[in-house]
């Protein structure tokens, strides 16, 4: 076999095969440091011989060997750990008898476990992007610009937790079930949310490793979880924002508006994707949660050839729905957006206005209103709010849209 | 494995009849289900001494270590297997005696 084949197939072991690693080995040794150290030296010890000796038949099973054997070389090197390791032990449940079928996975077990809402939210982001998706410190590190040192303090400070308190590696009882994936939901969004629309003045405004690698984390949780509608309602909303990724960004680096957007570019395979799930979804029948009526939203712009084409009442009906699961100010502008489609900019604007007490921090609040009140045709209002709305814009491609349309007002 | 569970004041003031009566009957569900290992009620940290005999002879300070808005008002020590099992019964023994809880592993 050439090189380059054996790299691509190191990748995809690494990409198919890391979080199984470490699941089974956290699971067999309890220890979700040893895991760590134990598989990434398997993968380490892959990439010497593989490109020598061939990749195996197997790669799972042999990264899973290895990984083993290194835990157990480790654990004979400090041999007082034994005596140790007993006691700090994770706890995981012993039930297996249990018909839990696919959610028997010892993944899922360490997704919930690095997902654990005693955690800091930046720790269980951490810990999911480097125990379950096999990213680096370093990666990790630079996606959320934060110093190497700082991060590597930030997992190791999660890890004696889960140890010290007795975070249990175990999937949660049906009555935790609910609450705890949508914890673990809200880290995956958080990851493709900053790949999305990335905070810092000198960085790419989309990060592409970060949305993708949030893709992938959730297509394997809805793998594990394939029942679960908010799973897949949140996959559906990654891809049905992803599929305009191209489209979301002018080659000057500006962020181009949905109404302005090429429509001819978007991703059509990843559309019919998200609308596959959205429509599972809304044959399933049960009640929506916030992820699946936002894919659905997702769903109805996707849908549409024009912007004068979108079902705008369905829009709004969608977002009244949102409001109800998630009363928020920012569902509330988000709503009024799409009701100025529907209604006319003044109608909107009568909603937006009360929305700045909550909102006066938040630029999006600033460049809605902007926007209404220069349709409206009242530009020196709406120079005021753009100029607001630049001053508190983190992403550079949105405030350099924004900067535009401030120097097109008349 | 042994938890700390700390009821934390945080201006609420002393306990109500209601809220006492919530936390007896959230004490005996402790004791019955086999999580109770002791609990104890503190009250203001006004009557606090602090004690120092690292020194050549012991000194007494009146008052609490520290100042501050917030303080220890009780504490249980349970006995659960986990932390899911132990920030369960907190959320309900935060509800009981309507204040903040503080959650930590014995070493």
């Amino acid at each position: 076999m050439s090189p380059p084949d054996v790299r691509d197939e190191l990748t995809r072991a690494h990409h198919d095969e890391w979080a199984r690693v470490v699941a089974s080995l956290t699971r067999r040794f309890g220890d979700l440091g040893l895991a760590e150290d134990a598989a990434a030296e398997a993968f380490a010890t892959a990439v010497e011989r593989w490109p020598a000796e061939g990749t195996p038949p197997n790669p799972g099973a042999w990264l899973t060997t290895t990984a083993n054997r290194k835990a157990i070389d480790r654990i004979r090197r400090e041999s007082k750990r034994d005596h140790k390791h007993q006691e700090a032990a994770m706890v995981h449940d012993d039930h297996e008898a249990e018909p839990l079928g696919v959610l028997d996975d010892d993944r899922l077990r360490l997704v919930f476990t690095c997902c654990h809402p005693a955690l800091a939210m930046e720790a269980r982001v951490a810990l999911t992007l480097r125990m379950v998706g096999g990213l680096t410190v370093p990666e990790i590190s630079r996606a959320f610009f934060v110093q190497e040192s700082a991060m590597a303090r930030r997992l190791t400070r999660a890890k004696a937790k889960i140890a010290a308190a007795r975070i249990p590696y175990r999937v949660p009882t049906a009555e935790d079930l609910p609450t705890r994936v949508s914890g673990v939901l809200a880290v995956l969004f958080l990851v493709f949310n900053e790949g999305y629309l990335t905070s810092g003045a000198d960085t790419d405004p989309i990060r592409q490793d970060l949305t993708g690698e949030a893709i992938r984390l959730t297509r394997m949780l809805r793998d594990l979880l394939p029942d679960d509608g908010e799973v897949a309602g949140l996959l559906a909303l990654m891809l049905l924002t992803d599929a305009r990724r191209s489209a979301r960004v002018s080659p000057g680096g500006e962020l181009v508006p949905l109404d302005e957007q090429d429509r001819s570019v978007w991703d059509r395979a990843l559309v019919a994707e998200g609308h596959r799930l959205v429509r599972e979804r809304l044959d399933a029948g049960a009640a929506p949660g916030r992820y699946q009526v936002m894919a659905a939203i997702n769903a109805v712009h996707t849908s549409a050839r024009t912007m004068r084409d979108t079902d705008w009442s369905q829009v709004v009906a969608l977002y009244d729905q949102l409001h109800d699961l998630e009363p928020s100010p920012v569902v509330a502008l988000n709503r009024a957006v799409a009701l100025a489609e529907l209604d006319g900019p003044q109608v909107a604007l009568a909603v937006v206005e009360p929305l700045g007490e909550p909102l006066s921090g938040y630029h999006a609040y600033h460049a809605v209103r902007a926007d209404l009140l220069r349709r409206m045709g009242r530009g020196e209002e709406a120079r005021a709010a753009y100029t607001r709305a630049i001053e508190l814009a983190g992403n550079t491609a949105e405030s350099a849209s924004l900067t535009r349309r401030r120097g097109e007002l008349t | 494995m042994q938890y700390l569970v700390s009821v934390i004041d945080d201006g609420t003031g002393p306990e109500t009849a209601t809220e006492e009566a919530a936390v007896d009957a959230f004490n005996d569900r402790l004791r019955s289900e086999g999580y109770w290992v002791f609990a104890g009620g503190l009250g203001s940290p006004d009557p606090a001494t602090v004690v120092d005999n690292r020194g050549s002879e012991a000194v007494f300070t009146d008052g609490p270590f520290v100042e501050s808005k917030e303080y220890l008002a009780g504490f249980w020590i349970l006995e659960a297997p986990d932390l899911d099992v132990v920030l369960r019964l907190a959320a309900e023994g935060s509800r009981a005696c309507n204040r903040k809880i503080e959650v930590r592993p014995f070493l």
